[in-house]
């Protein structure tokens, strides 16, 4: 079984697998070297471009809105036009205004979702892979525990208790639902590259565990956290939607999740008001493919053995 | 293998002894008070009333006993299978509601786990073959995998419904049949389980069909797949050996996968207004039924670790090492 | 001749350019030789040994043209090449710990090779392996073992002889020692001269770092440098008296059984080899020769200085010159 793809893939964002890890010899690439393929990977130049722009629809879009996302308008059941360019809903919300807000939850959450992951994760995570023996054993066990509670009805059961949800709770609790997945990849990354011939020659010359930890084993681990967290994110936003579409994700915030879970108790689907629930998941769709897609390129770049044969 | 399989158990029991433990601490843990929010929903006038009605539901709670014992009760229930009577539909038990709607989500979850997995690993493993291929298997592959349940939850039934009147949208079964036995009413089982089923597998689809085409390609860069190519081996040795060492991964990846495709099909369900599990969830939530609701931690909770079991069983099966014991699989 | 290999280059493409790791490569085996080909890490002398057999998609081979038994070896044509691997030209890998496939029996493993090959009759085929199997000293339940069940040896043993169950012309045995102990690499050596003498291989290149094994096995050494040849000569005559400064410094190198730190100090190479993204001009190991002198900084070519002894080295050819001119052969002090 190899060490560099890990059996654990992201939640949501399913088997991807992970990126393929540090290439086997330790090189400390040159960023000429990187630079040079970057920027003619094609996949990693189409990802990069279309989250780009999603980021500005996140950044600007809303300021471009008539309305506020929660304001009635006194103009329902519009068809997406001139004046309400994604039309209006059984209530009256305007749904452009909806969306990019709703854009700009998603970011919010999934940042939010992975930084509190990856943090987790990569901490608990090199712990165990560098300390191995009991300690990993146990960190081991909790994870495959955490792995095995459905989080999505843990959220239910807690959210059903609790009367008001912000932002920050849903990101933390993706957080703290998604870091096993991040620990058992960087585990499993440690433990390779702490048994590599140049961590030990380090060793040998007497150098210090952090000294060892910061410049042997980071630079190689970086691109390849870098690659885990692009996952994490994608994967935060769509359990986001998930969370949101079921009703308990944060009140009083339009998101993409929440735009959708009114247009299905509204009938949207029966009275055919397609403009109500189509953009929202379908940009939400592209946000992640954009995300995906760039991974895949990234780690072309970072790992010359995936590179065009 | 012994080692392996108990290694396996222990993280069982102690997943369902969290499991168990944390649906009995979150309503203890809670802001708030959950007996109050019930109370008040009776709308009770008196005071008296109101604390007659308050005792009344904190003995059904079980709350005016102490924390251990009330601890030790809810492992009673657990265990027993009683997990106390419905709100949301009253004079039912839990127990006998979950069990009801369990068919129905089993129905959609195990054919489309089956199904997705192995397509997804055949079109997979076709991708890592052929350089054409790929270009067209892999972005789509991203595509679904990129794609929200709630989403397609939203789209196929609208197309395949509301726009093109295929099949129904909504519930398990045409609600003016009588549930029993005969053709009619099993194609009306099927027709209505045909979308909720499709959304599952089409979301699932993606994943593992990247997930496979990474392992396959890793493999046949391997040192033993170049051993044999060194020996003047056909691709389709290489090939079938690279596929069967990139499975044993991929299974482990399944196990792993099972919360998120649960997920999945109770988003599904809440969209399809399908009687399984999801939609249960649903109802309790509407009605603050926790009683409902925990219980449904529970059998989930139970359904996930049994479900893990089998695959390491199968796990057992196809990969050697792990049945020779010479080295544990890592999972 | 049973192999020839005349002016044969190898190059690594990388977005730098073409790496050459084997530049301008001659030489040839005769029916049941063994040539040991040695070297530092990175001269090439893997690349080499693989490239006769399988050319990487990252490598490719230019110039000149490889023989085996008479016929042409089209080692830039892998379709062509693959009904020839296994059975003329073989290779046991660097990484014979890992070449076995984890999946799958071993005794399936091989049944699946002999059918890609379409070999007719595999029941003799596998009558005879486990004849050989028994030659050397595994019992045939090896047969029916996964590959993580067997120990380094063992696996390095299944290892060779699989690459030469169809009596390849060639057998190229990359480091097939290195990962052993001591006592296993002398069993491991004596069974590739084992299988030679019967003929279950005709003619081998055993690739390898340390020359001690190689005065054992092989009939003759080939000492490459930063990728071309240095000198190549039958065993006892490049121990005894090599030519080539490397190899002599390489030689002197080598720690004697016995010997103690306080009576004789090792002596290295001081510097390294050169990049070979960039090769410096003329010959290669100029800058750690001791004996370098104004006419090294032309490529001397790697030539017959003795019957059967060739050598690359302008001191050396000078000498010989030298010696063949004056007739007197009393060594004569090197110029500066």
């Amino acid at each position: 079984m190899s060490e560099s793809i890990s059996e654990a893939p992201a939640p949501a964002v399913a088997a991807t697998g992970l990126p393929a890890g540090p290439a086997g010899t330790a090189v400390h690439r040159g960023r000429n070297d990187i630079l040079h393929y970057g920027l003619r990977n094609k996949k990693l130049l189409f990802g990069l471009s279309l989250e780009l722009i999603l980021v500005l629809l996140a950044i600007i879009g809303p300021y471009l809105a008539k309305n506020p996302p929660m304001e009635i308008t006194p103009y329902p059941l519009q068809h997406p036009g001139s004046k309400y360019w994604l039309g209006t809903d059984l209530t009256g919300y305007d749904l452009y205004s909806q969306l990019t807000n709703g854009l700009r939850e998603s970011y919010l959450v999934g940042a939010l979702g992975a930084g509190c992951a990856a943090l987790i994760g990569m901490a608990l995570g090199f712990i165990a892979g560098w300390r191995g023996g009991w300690l990993d054993e146990v960190l081991q066990m909790i994870t495959n525990i955490i792995v095995m509670i459905p989080s999505l009805v843990l959220l239910v059961v807690i959210g059903s208790y609790l009367t008001s949800r912000s932002v920050l709770f849903e990101g933390v609790f993706i957080g703290l639902t998604t870091w096993p997945w991040v620990a058992r990849a960087v585990r499993a990354q440690t433990f390779s590259l702490r048994s590599r011939e140049y961590v030990d020659l380090a060793r040998l010359s007497g150098k210090r565990p952090t000294s060892i930890i910061l410049k042997e084993i980071a630079p190689n681990m970086a691109s390849y956290l870098f690659l885990v967290v692009i996952l994490l994110f994608g994967s935060s936003m769509l359990i986001a939607a998930s969370y949101d579409f079921l009703g308990v994700g944060p009140n009083n915030v339009a998101s993409l999740g929440w735009t959708m879970n009114q247009a299905n108790a509204n009938a949207a689907l029966t009275y055919h008001l397609w403009w109500w629930f189509i953009p929202p998941g379908a940009v939400l769709c592209l946000m992640v493919f954009a995300l995906l897609i760039a991974n895949v390129g990234l780690d072309e770049v970072f790992n010359p053995k995936l590179r065009e044969q | 293998m012994r080692r392996y399989l108990t290694r396996k158990l222990i993280t069982y029991v102690l997943a369902f002894f969290v499991g168990v433990s944390i649906d009995w601490g979150i309503p203890r843990l809670m802001p708030g008070d959950p007996i109050q929010g019930l109370v008040s929903r009776f709308n009770v006038g008196s005071s008296a009333a109101y604390a007659a009605l308050y005792k009344q539901f904190a003995q059904s709670f079980g709350l005016n006993v102490p924390l251990w014992q009330q601890y030790l009760d809810f492992w009673k229930g657990v265990l027993t299978g009683n997990m106390g009577g419905s709100i949301y539909a009253p004079g039912a038990t839990v127990t006998h509601l979950v069990f009801s709607a369990m068919p129905y989500t089993l129905a959609l979850l195990v054919p489309a786990i089956l199904l997705s997995y192995s397509l997804g690993n055949r079109l997979g493993a076709a991708a890592a073959r052929r350089k054409f291929l790929d270009n067209s298997i892999l972005p789509f592959g991203y595509l679904l995998q990129a794609t929200p349940y709630p989403w397609l939850a939203l789209v196929v039934p609208y197309l395949f419904g509301s726009v093109w009147h295929l099949f129904p949208t909504a519930y398990g079964y045409d609600p003016g049949l009588v549930p029993h036995f005969d053709w009619t009413f099993i194609a009306s089982l099927l027709d209505h389980w045909f979308l909720p089923f499709l959304t599952v597998f089409i979301v699932s689809l993606g994943g593992w069909a990247i997930g496979m085409r990474n392992l396959v390609i890793y493999e046949l860069e391997n040192d033993s797949s170049r051993y044999l190519r060194a020996l003047g081996a056909s691709e389709r040795v290489i090939r079938r050996y690279a596929y069967r060492n990139a499975s044993l991964p991929q299974l482990s990846g399944l196990a792993l996968q099972l919360g998120v495709v649960i997920g999945g099909n109770i988003v599904t369900e809440i969209a399809f207004n399908y009687p399984g599990l999801g939609n249960l969830i649903f109802h309790a939530i509407s009605n603050q039924d926790y009683f409902l609701l925990q219980g449904i931690f529970i059998f989930i909770v139970l359904g996930v670790l049994i479900a893990n079991f089998v695959i390491d069983l199968v796990f057992i099966a196809v990969d050697p090492r792990t049945r020779l014991s010479m080295q544990g699989a890592t999972a | 001749m049973s192999v020839s290999v005349e002016n044969l280059s190898v190059a690594y493409r990388s977005h730098r350019g073409d790496v050459t790791a084997v530049d301008n490569v001659s030489f040839s085996l005769a029916d049941g030789e063994i040539m040991g080909l040695a070297g530092e890490s990175g001269c090439g002398k893997s690349t080499l040994g693989n490239a006769l057999v399988y050319l990487d998609y990252r490598m490719k081979a230019s110039g000149g043209k490889v023989t085996v038994d008479g016929k042409d070896l089209p080692i830039s044509d892998s379709n062509a090449m693959r009904s020839r691997r296994m059975t003329e030209v073989s290779l046991v890998p660097q990484y014979a710990m890992s070449a076995l496939t984890p999946t799958r029996k071993i005794g399936r493993i091989i049944d699946d090779l002999l059918k890609s090959h379409r070999v007719k009759d595999r029941d003799k085929v596998m009558t005879e392996l486990r004849r050989r199997l028994e030659l050397i000293g595994l019992k045939e339940d090896v047969l029916g073992k996964y590959s993580f069940e067997l120990s380094g040896g063992m696996r390095q043993r299944v290892t060779i002889i699989m690459s030469s169950l169809l009596n390849p012309s060639l057998l190229i045995a990359d480091e097939v020692t290195s990962a052993l102990d001591v006592s296993t690499q002398r069993a491991v050596g004596e069974m590739l001269i084992e299988f030679r003498d019967r003929g279950y291989i005709k003619s081998a290149i055993a690739i390898t770092h340390d020359l001690s094994i190689l005065a054992q096995i092989a009939d003759s050494i080939a000492i490459m440098y930063a990728g071309r040849l240095a000198e190549r000569a039958p065993t006892s005559v490049l121990v005894d008296s090599p030519l080539h400064p490397y190899t002599q410094a390489l030689l002197a190198s080598l720690p004697e059984v016995g010997v103690r730190h306080d009576q004789v100090t090792l002596s290295g190479i001081p510097g390294r080899p050169p990049s070979l993204a960039n090769p410096p001009a003329g010959c290669r190991f100029r800058d750690r020769c001791p004996f370098a002198f104004a006419k090294c900084s032309e490529t001397p070519p790697f030539e017959e200085i003795k019957p059967g002894h060739l050598v690359a080295c302008w001191k050396a050819s000078q000498e010989h010159a030298e010696m063949a001119g004056t007739g007197r052969g009393l060594p004569l002090k090197e110029q500066v």
